[in-house]
């Protein structure tokens, strides 16, 4: 068996893991946006480093993770949340604000001619009109909204986002926030004590009373806004109960402190440095403040380090182009029958869930959860579940059909989950009832792989289907393989169904008193269960033989996307954690898919090229 | 004959048919939520003998459909007769036996709670104190006594007794009640405002100013029917002497009152209530949110249940996935009032509760069993017959 195909394709594995895993580097001179991007902070209830605070707000405002600047320059994520947090008149010129639909163009007065991208000062003059219209929206049941509707919802929020963020680190119009802070510092007690005096309606201090209210306001303002929390409770235990708190905030809590902070101080010099476009100053004041994270939040510093290395290797998107490969890998071996191409396929699957695997063990870790919390984190473990079950099917039969599976579910999961990703942080927080680990990593997980199952087995079904009636490919011996592979991916698909169903009930039964409600989610899972159970009994009645097994297993396919995606779309019952209508086409265009296959399935084998000239009793 | 029937019954043709007809019946049910709302649904598809199709609305209906009841009867029976044939003692088949075992404690279980769980609610102010439950849907005519300064005696008409309408009696009241009309869905209109036909409601109290209507069933999930009825009052002494109509419903705010040889009873449409033999007073509710964030962390309400019965007196916390079970009822946190000035508790009775733990647990083994003798098995014949 020659080995050098094997060695070619990890080749090209290992170049294209070791090209997109550079770690950025800034340059020699130039603001050090990579260590900023490391610093921890509080947003949308957990602590995370910057660079997720940058890349989620611009994915929601800006649609992707990168600005192209009008001028063919293109800035990172990074450097846009900078400017916006530290530079906020430059940052409204960026063309950072999306806006697809015609009807909210109209909305402005503005023709439509080819342009996307709008920056926020070309959307002052219509911020009241869009606040007024999006909160109308509001009122309206998300499934009931029209496309105009969203798009200006989504738009009004983004602005609000925006604006917050503009006022979350210092506020949005001010020369230096350093000496303001240090202003405000030394006017507080003369300032209470002018206040004392006027409260007794006695002779008081107007000027110092008025610096201290003037600026009290100010930051009251700014606590706010803003959506970042960058003051950590600290040894002084900042924050009350011990959370992080705003600048604003901070600020305020000096009234009964006396002294301002030290890290409210540190995050001001390092705008300050910024705002002002000096480099070294800003590269001097940095590690000033990254040290004082690190020592007062060890394990946050710790955490966020680690999710900016997790940003940075992009895991999911490295396993969909060696998915691909592998994919492309287990074609050649098929066309040219050659052993060796098999072999490399399996290595380079390998490698594609090692990535995969990482970044699922990373969004556990930094989550601290079992993997499936949302829609995006189940897409990410049907595509994990589905390869290491296509991985031990390669092991035992070896006939590439395994890999080839993997490798297709793996890719396609992925991509759906990317574009689930649209809406901000996937490594969301978790709404009260759905905060049990124990319920999270039995049920859910169970469900989620019975789903893993269903897919597989319906993919299975359609290389059945596919190589028997347009190839010559189907031997009796592989159809006969084919078909048990299937028919024991069912049996795993049942175990974990049905077990995944009961233990929903119970967790149901435990926090909202009843076992079954008809609720459309438990109902999805019970028409898998129920699908199943026809399949598995209509087969030991020897009512379905291999073609039967195919188009049940490929129906299969149809009920299990009914059940992930299409009760969600119904927009009814209390499962309401993921409502979506965008991917409608998407779904029903899969759902016809399927069903056309199930027409091939269903001719008579004489029609089928694998079956011709042969006597089969299928 | 008895021979082939029971071969029917046995039949696997007859489990897939079944399982199948499940499925279609599972999807269309699901579907129709839509429109019906789940309460709706459940009654006409899942609790169901036959699902009925209005043929001509509100007249003439036709069966359709095999409903939840009679597919999971038929299901039963069929799983218990094909035992009862084939069933023979096998280490290999063990599994096979287990799992079928644990789905029929299943749906006995499904069929024991659909027939006798009672779900209804609880709502507490803070320092506020009940004994009572009540229907999320039904509601009752209570009749109050309140001469006695010390308790109320009531006697509560039941929503289905006032649906069926008819002279309505009882020993302690020296009146009978004639329903004139039962709204199971109503909507009112002063009748300054409504139709210029429009004719009061009732002769006596606000329904004298009030025009109602009928109006279709609640569906949606956050909607809820408003009952109304028309009753006349007549002195059990001398049925032909009216004392007048009343309007009653749940809408109007404070309860009306009816005089009586020289007695007043106070008149209300209410939830129907389930009493309980002890009492909770509710402390604090406290709703926790992530910090900077809208997203709910937590919902809590810490109460005293007090039962004089059992002698008990003690703190409770009944919060999200965290309820309390007290001498078969279970309280779950369920919602809240807006702005946090009350909490919901909802309040489950159900006696099969166990039965899904077991059959999860029997179920659930006899699947693993059987799928890994079969793994096992399968992989030492391909290592046997490369």
């Amino acid at each position: 068996m020659k080995r050098w195909p094997t060695w070619i394709a990890l080749a090209v594995a290992a170049l294209w893991v070791t090209s997109n895993s550079r770690m950025p580097k800034s340059a020699p001179g130039d603001r050090d946006l990579v260590a900023f991007g490391k610093i921890p902070v509080l947003a949308d209830g957990r602590t995370k480093p910057l660079d997720t605070v940058a890349r989620n707000a611009l994915l929601v405002i800006h649609g992707r993770q990168t600005l192209r600047l009008d001028d063919t320059r293109t800035i990172g994520a990074r450097r846009w949340l900078a400017d916006v947090l530290f530079d906020a008149p430059l940052a409204d010129k960026y063309p950072a604000f999306v806006i697809h639909n015609p009807d909210v163009l109209g909305l402005f007065g503005w023709e439509q001619d080819g342009r996307k991208y709008f920056s926020f000062a070309e959307l002052v003059p219509f911020l009241e009109k869009i606040d007024m219209q999006g909160e109308q929206v509001e009122r309206i049941e998300p499934s009931a909204r029209t496309p105009f509707q969203v798009a200006i919802r989504n738009l009004r929020n983004s602005l609000a986002l925006y604006q917050r963020l503009k006022n979350s680190l210092r506020p949005e119009v001010t020369g230096s926030f350093a000496d303001e802070v240090a202003t405000f510092e030394k006017a507080i007690s003369p300032g209470l004590e002018a206040m004392r005096e006027r409260e007794k309606g006695g002779k008081f201090d107007k000027e110092k009373f008025d610096v201290f209210v003037a600026l009290a306001a100010r930051f009251q303002t700014m606590g706010e806004m803003a959506c970042v929390f960058p003051v950590p409770p600290g040894p002084s235990g900042s924050g009350p109960r011990g959370e992080w708190i705003s600048i604003g905030a901070s600020l305020l809590q000096t009234i009964s402190d006396g002294v301002v902070d030290p890290a409210t101080k540190s995050w001001a010099l390092v705008g300050d440095a910024y705002h002002g476009g000096d480099p070294e100053l800003f590269n001097r004041h940095l590690p000033d403040l990254s040290g004082r994270m690190a020592e007062s939040e060890p394990q946050a510093t710790a955490r966020a380090a680690y999710e900016f290395l997790f940003n940075q290797l992009e895991p999911f998107y490295q396993a969909m182009g060696l998915y691909v490969l592998a994919f492309l890998l287990v074609c050649f071996s098929w066309l040219g029958g050659s052993r060796s191409l098999g072999t490399a396929a399996f290595c380079v699957l390998l490698l594609a869930l090692a990535a995969h695997t990482f970044g699922l063990g990373s969004r556990m870790y930094l989550q601290g959860r079992p993997p499936v919390t949302n829609l995006y984190s189940s897409a990410i473990f049907i595509g994990w579940a589905t390869a290491v079950i296509g991985l031990v099917i390669e092991r035992i039969f070896r006939d590439g059909v395994g890999s080839a599976c993997a490798a297709v579910i793996g890719f396609t999961t992925l991509i759906i989950a990317h574009h689930l990703a649209g809406s901000g942080d996937t490594l969301e927080m978790l709404q009260a009832v759905l905060d049990t680990n124990i319920w999270l990593a039995t049920h859910v997980v169970a469900i989620t792989i019975g789903y893993s199952a269903m897919f597989l087995a319906g993919t299975l079904a359609a290389i059945y289907v596919v190589r028997g009636v347009f190839t010559t490919s189907l031997t009796k011996e592989s159809a006969e393989s084919l078909s048990r592979m299937t028919y024991g991916v069912i049996c795993f698909a049942t175990l974990f169904s049905f077990v995944g169903t009961v233990l929903g009930g119970i967790w149901a039964d435990q926090s909202w008193g009843r076992f079954w409600g008809w609720d459309p989610k438990e109902n999805g899972a019970l028409l898998i269960v129920l699908w199943c159970a026809v399949t598995l009994h209509a087969r030991w009645g020897g009512f379905l033989r291999q073609r039967g097994l195919a188009v049940m297993a490929l129906f299969g396919n149809v009920i299990t996307s009914f059940s992930w995606f299409g009760v969600n779309m119904l927009g009814v019952g209390l499962h309401s954690y993921g409502f979506m209508n965008k991917a409608v086409p998407w779904l029903a265009g899969f759902m016809v898919s399927q069903l056309v296959l199930m027409a091939f399935a269903s001719l008579p084998p004489a029609r089928w090229k694998s079956f011709q000239g042969t006597k089969t009793t299928s | 004959m008895p021979r082939r029937i029971f071969d029917f019954l046995s039949s696997l043709k007859l489990t897939v048919t079944c399982l199948s007809l499940a499925i279609i019946l599972v999807f269309v049910g699901t579907l129709a939520q839509v429109d019906s709302g789940i309460y709706e649904v459940q009654r006409r598809y899942f609790q169901s003998l036959v699902v009925w199709w209005p043929a001509t609305p509100g007249a003439f209906s036709l069966p359709v459909f095999p409903g939840g009841h009679l597919l999971g009867a038929v299901l039963l029976l069929n799983l218990v007769a094909a035992h009862a044939r084939r069933f023979r003692w096998t280490w290999k088949k063990f599994g096979i036996h287990l799992t079928h075992a644990g789905l029929i404690i299943l749906l006995v279980g499904g069929l024991f709670t659909d027939l006798f769980s009672v779900e209804s609610f609880l709502r507490l102010a803070p320092g506020e104190t009940k004994n009572y439950s009540e229907d999320p849907r039904a509601v009752e005519l209570a009749v109050i006594d309140g001469s006695d300064s010390g308790f109320d005696q009531v006697a509560a008409i039941p929503e289905s007794r006032l649906r069926r309408g008819g002279t309505i009696g009882h020993g302690s009241l020296p009146f009978r009640i004639i329903v004139r009309r039962f709204y199971q869905n109503s909507r009112f209109q002063p009748i300054g405002e409504a139709a210029r036909d429009a004719a009061p409601a009732a002769t006596r109290g606000p329904g004298s100013q009030i025009a109602v209507f009928e109006v279709p069933r609640a569906t949606a999930m956050n909607e809820r029917d408003l009952q109304s009825a028309v009753i006349e009052i007549v002195p059990a002494s001398d049925p032909r002497q009216s004392l007048g109509t009343w309007l009653v419903s749940g809408q109007l705010g404070a309860p009306q009152t009816v005089s009586c040889e020289g007695k007043t009873w106070r008149l209300a449409m209410r939830p129907a209530r389930y009493y309980k033999p002890y009492s909770l007073t509710l402390r604090k509710f406290s709703h926790e949110r992530y910090p900077g964030t809208e997203i709910p962390k937590n919902f809590a309400s810490h109460a005293v249940l007090t039962d004089p019965e059992h002698q008990e007196n003690r703190d409770v916390l009944i919060s999200m996935n965290h309820p309390l079970r007290y001498r078969g009822d279970t309280y779950f946190q369920s919602g809240f009032e807006k702005g946090d000035t009350a909490t919901i508790l909802q309040v489950v009775y159900n006696p099969g509760f166990i039965a899904p733990y077991v059959a999860c647990a029997v179920v659930g083994t006899g699947l693993l069993y059987q799928f890994a003798l079969h793994f096992a098995g399968f992989l030492n014949r391909r290592k046997t017959t490369p």
